[in-house]
C-alpha cells in the first residue's frame, strides 16, 4: 500500500555528543508537494536532512520514508532506499574530475546495466530538463555556482527518485539563478511527481514556491504553515524571520556577560 | 594545575587510541571492499596513472643521481683497497637491498602520498564523498580502495625503477666517467647480486613500504577535518608520519632480512 505521506519524522532528538541539535521533532511530506525546513543557519535544518538520508541515526523517535524506518535499516537495506532518493548539496558537490556529462551519468553507470547509448540519451534528457544540455562536455570547474547547483540537480534526478533533498539551494546565487533554481524545484516535482524537500533560509525565494513551510528553532518545530500562513503569521518568531530584522526572538547579540563587566567599567553602565 | 595536566594526558591518550582503532577499521573496511578495484580494474588502472605514471619523472631522476653519487663515493673508497672494480657490486647491492626501495618510498610519500591525502579530504570537504554515499555508491569501494591498490602496485615498481636509473647512473660515473673496466662492473655485480636474498628482498620492502604509505595517505584524507587548514594539516602529517614508518619498518625488516647474510 503506498502511503499519502512519504516522510515522517516522530519525535525526532539528535546530539553531537554533548550538544544537542533536535529535539523533538515532527514533521511529515506528503507525495509530490514541495516542503521547505527553514530556520536561522545552524539550528538542525541540515542535520535533519542528513537523518532521513540515514547518514547518521536519531537519538530517540523514528524517520521514516516511504513506510521503512531509516534508522534501523541495514547497510543494503539504505543503500536500496537512497537509490529512490536524490540530494542536492549546498554548492553542489560535483565531482571534479570527471566532466559534467559524466556526473550525470554517475549514478546511471554505477546502479543500472543499460548500454552507454541510453545513458547518453538519458543525461542528455536530465541536462535538457535543467538548461544545460549545451554544457554536458565542460568540467565542474568550468561552470558558475548556479550552473553547478543545476548540474548537481540533474544529477539528483538522473534515477527518477521518489524524493529530493535540497541543502540551501539558494545560498550565494544571483537574482537570475535564484529564480532560476525556484521554478526548477517547482517544475520538476510536478512534472516528474517528486517530493522535494527544501532546507533553506531565503524566505522570500521559497515562499513563491511551497506548498508548506516548517520552522525549526533551537531544536524545535516552532511554527508551520502554508505559504500565505507563514506570510500572515504574527508569531514573533516568523515574524522576525520572513521580514529579516536584526532583533527578536533570535537576538542579535550572543549571550555574553554583562557589557560594562566585560570592559572593567567598576558598575557603570554602558 | 596538575589536575589540568593529568586531564590532558588522558584526554590525548584516548584520542590517540580511538585513532588508532578508526584507522584499524578503516583499514579492515578498504580490504573487505576491495572487491570493486579488482572486477573494474579500470578504475584502479586510472589510479596507477596518478599514482605510478606521474611520479615516474621525480623517481628516475633521483635514482640516476643516486646512484651517480655512489659511483664517486664507492670509487674514493673502493681504490682505497684496490678494489674498484668491485663497484658494481656496491652500487647494485645498495640500491636494490636499501636505497632503492628506502628512497623511492621517501618520495612517493612525497609526491603521491601528499597528492592522495588532499585529493581525500578536498572530496570530503567539498562534500563529493558524502554525495557518493547519499547516491548509493560506498566511496571506500569506489574511490579509496583503487587508489589503495594503485598505490600497493606501483610502489614496487617505482623501486625497481629507481634501482635500474641508479644502476646506470653508478655505470655512467664508475665506468664512462671514471674508467672502470665494464667487464668487471658487470660481471662482478652478475655473480654477486642474489635474486632471492637480494632482490626479492628489496621487492619484499617496497611492497611493505606501499601498503604503509598509501594506507597512511588515504585515512589522513579520509579522516580530515573537512576545512583548508584540516587539509593541509592531514596532508602535512601524511609525509612527516608515512616517511617515520618507511624508516622504522626498514629496520625491522632488514634486521629479519639481511641478519644471516655475509
Amino acid at each position: 500500500m503506498q502511503h499519502d505521506n512519504l516522510v515522517e519524522i516522530e519525535d525526532v532528538a539528535f546530539g553531537y555528543g554533548a550538544r544537542p541539535v533536535l529535539k523533538g521533532i515532527n514533521l511529515t511530506a506528503r507525495r509530490g508537494q514541495v516542503i521547505a525546513i527553514m530556520g536561522s543557519s545552524g539550528c538542525g535544518k541540515t542535520t535533519l536532512l542528513r537523518l532521513i538520508g540515514g547518514q547518521i541515526k536519531p537519538g530517540q523517535g523514528k524517520v521514516r520514508v516511504a513506510g521503512e524506518s531509516v534508522g534501523e535499516l541495514d547497510t543494503a537495506g539504505l543503500y536500496r532506499l537512497r537509490r529512490k532518493m536524490g540530494m542536492l548539496f549546498q554548492f553542489g558537490a560535483l565531482f571534479t574530475d570527471i566532466s559534467v556529462f559524466d556526473n550525470v551519468a554517475f549514478q546511471l553507470r554505477e546502479h543500472t546495466e543499460l548500454p552507454e547509448d541510453a545513458i547518453r540519451d538519458l543525461v542528455l534528457m536530465k541536462l535538457h530538463a535543467v538548461g544545460l544540455r549545451g554544457a554536458a562536455h565542460l568540467m565542474p570547474s568550468e561552470l558558475s555556482g548556479g550552473m553547478a547547483r543545476r548540474v548537481a540537480l540533474a544529477r539528483a534526478i538522473a534515477l527518477d527518485p521518489m524524493l529530493v533533498m535540497y541543502d540551501e539551494p539558494f545560498a550565494g546565487l544571483d537574482p537570475i539563478s535564484l529564480g532560476v533554481t525556484g521554478n526548477l524545484i517547482r517544475r520538476l516535482t510536478d512534472t516528474l511527481g517528486l517530493t522535494s524537500l527544501v532546507v533553506t533560509h531565503d524566505v522570500q525565494e521559497s515562499l513563491k514556491i511551497v506548498d508548506y513551510v516548517y520552522f525549526v528553532s533551537e531544536g524545535v518545530i516552532v511554527a508551520e504553515g502554508t505559504a500565505t500562513e507563514i506570510r500572515n503569521s504574527d508569531l514573533p518568531y516568523v515574524h522576525q524571520f520572513v521580514h529579516g530584522e536584526a532583533d527578536g526572538p533570535v537576538p542579535f547579540h550572543y549571550p555574553a556577560p554583562p557589557y560594562a563587566d566585560d570592559l572593567r567599567l567598576g558598575g557603570q553602565g554602558a | 594545575m596538575l589536575r589540568q595536566s593529568i586531564e590532558n594526558l588522558g584526554s590525548r591518550t584516548i584520542q590517540g587510541v580511538w585513532r588508532i582503532g578508526f584507522a584499524t577499521r578503516f583499514f579492515l573496511a578498504v580490504l573487505l571492499h576491495s572487491g570493486t578495484a579488482f572486477r573494474r580494474f579500470g578504475l584502479t588502472i586510472r589510479e596507477l596513472y596518478f599514482t605510478g605514471v606521474l611520479s615516474l619523472i621525480i623517481i628516475l631522476v633521483s635514482g640516476l643521481f643516486v646512484g651517480m653519487v655512489l659511483g664517486l663515493q664507492g670509487y674514493e673508497t673502493l681504490q682505497t683497497y684496490g678494489a674498484e672494480e668491485s663497484l658494481g657490486i656496491l652500487v647494485a647491492l645498495s640500491l636494490v637491498r636499501e636505497l632503492g626501495p628506502v628512497v623511492a618510498a621517501l618520495l612517493f610519500a612525497s609526491r603521491a602520498g601528499s597528492a592522495i591525502t588532499a585529493e581525500i579530504g578536498l572530496m570530503k570537504a567539498t562534500e563529493q564523498l558524502s554525495a557518493m554515499e547519499m547516491m548509493a555508491v560506498d566511496p571506500i569501494a569506489r574511490v579509496v580502495a583503487p587508489r589503495f591498490w594503485a598505490g600497493v602496485i606501483s610502489m614496487p615498481l617505482l623501486a625497481a625503477l629507481f634501482s635500474a636509473m641508479g644502476i646506470f647512473g653508478g655505470y655512467l660515473v664508475g665506468v664512462q666517467l671514471i674508467g672502470v673496466d665494464e667487464g668487471a662492473f658487470w660481471s662482478q655485480m652478475k655473480s654477486a647480486v642474489d635474486f632471492e636474498e637480494d632482490i626479492l628482498n628489496g621487492v619484499i620492502k617496497s611492497v611493505v613500504f606501499g601498503v604503509a604509505i598509501t594506507a597512511i595517505a588515504l585515512f589522513e584524507g579520509y579522516d580530515a577535518p573537512p576545512t583548508a587548514e584540516g587539509v593541509s594539516g592531514a596532508t602535512t602529517r601524511t609525509v612527516v608520519t608515512s616517511s617515520l614508518v618507511v624508516l622504522a619498518l626498514d629496520f625491522v625488516l632488514t634486521a629479519f632480512m639481511f641478519r644471516g647474510i655475509s
